[in-house]
């Protein structure tokens, strides 16, 4: 039994020690922890790619968040930084992608779809229109109409 | 009947695209390093780490840098892919050992054949980030000029050396 306990004991350490080298490299300074964590919370994990550098614990992700906070104290700007990560791992790191001709048809899609949406609509309506026809009644069939509609009224 | 040629024509478009979208591999990022010259670097050899060998090393020859690292479950399957083709002697292969001990390497190395001319130690990784690296193993092929102009992401297949990276180096060489 005890040797059981042991195990057991020797077990929970060694997870111990595995995750404390997981352990986010946290900054000294708060503002440089924060800039770092904003700047995180907008990058891709490119090991696990639905996540931000932020949330993951990737090994890649640890080293990213290590290089941006050293980066930030050597006085690197934003941008700076983003432009970093962007000429090593492309346009996919940053969450909110730029604007340029190979990435127009994502930012434009949705405003085409709308477009085309309001036309298709108007489109249908006009051809809706066109197709309820003024129907003319003979002067017979208008008096026994207002006849039903009297009746109606009396009734109510 | 021509009311459901619009709604078919759309549902076409749209089973074009997802059928698409489903043989494309999410993992393989175009690399914005490609006609890039290489990340400068210089790195401890893995078998000798007196002696450094740096990317310059290399200007004039046509080479290829494959990331491995022993605990990578896919550099295992990619291994044997690698040793055949060493031995074709095509083009020489250099190994980038990513974040890896050296114990573990030079042992790993010992058991399955060494199909590099020589590998170089990224402990810490910061080579492995500024060459863009995200999945172990990746292969570049880099030309005399030191331009990076092929990147594989994930294992190197004998399909892949075949239809891309063998005609690519060809070229390059000649």
């Amino acid at each position: 039994m005890m040797r059981y306990v042991l195990f057991f004991c020797a077990a929970l350490l060694a997870a111990a020690s595995l995750h404390a080298k997981e352990a986010v490299p946290a900054a000294d300074d708060p503002v440089v922890e924060k800039r770092a964590v904003t700047l995180e919370e907008q990058l891709r994990c490119l090991v696990c790619q639905n996540q931000t550098i932020a949330e993951s614990r990737a090994d890649l992700a640890m080293d990213l968040k290590k290089e941006i906070r050293e980066q930030i104290k050597a006085g690197k700007s934003d941008e700076q930084i983003k432009q970093f990560l962007v000429d090593r791992y492309g346009d996919f790191v940053l969450y909110k992608p730029p604007f340029k001709p190979i990435t127009a048809l994502l930012w434009g899609g949705p405003f085409l779809l709308l477009v085309g949406g309001v036309i298709g609509l108007f489109v249908y309506q006009r051809r809706r229109r066109g197709r309820v026809v003024q129907a003319s009644l003979s002067d017979d069939e208008q008096a026994r109409a207002e006849a039903l509609l009297q009746s109606n009224e009396d009734r109510a | 009947m021509k009311r459901f040629l619009i709604p078919l024509g759309i549902f076409v478009v749209l089973v074009g695209f997802l059928a698409l979208g489903l043989r494309l591999n999410p993992r393989e990022v175009p690399s914005p390093l490609i006609d890039k010259p290489a990340p400068p670097f210089t790195l401890p050899e893995l078998v000798d780490p007196q002696r450094s060998f740096s990317q310059k090393d290399m200007l004039g020859k046509v080479w290829m840098l494959n990331v491995w690292a022993s605990w990578c479950v896919s550099c295992r399957e990619e291994h044997p892919v690698l040793v055949a083709f060493s031995e074709r002697n095509i083009v020489p292969v250099y190994g980038l050992n990513y974040k890896d001990d050296r114990k573990d390497a030079l042992a790993w190395l010992s058991k399955l054949g060494n199909p590099y001319t020589m590998s170089i130690m990224d402990r810490d990784g910061r080579i492995g980030i500024d060459y863009g690296v995200y999945g172990v193993p990746e292969t570049y092929v880099i030309d005399k000029q030191g331009v990076i102009r092929y990147k594989q992401i994930g294992p190197v297949t004998p399909e892949v050396l075949e239809a891309k990276i063998l005609p690519l180096v060809k070229k390059l060489q000649g």
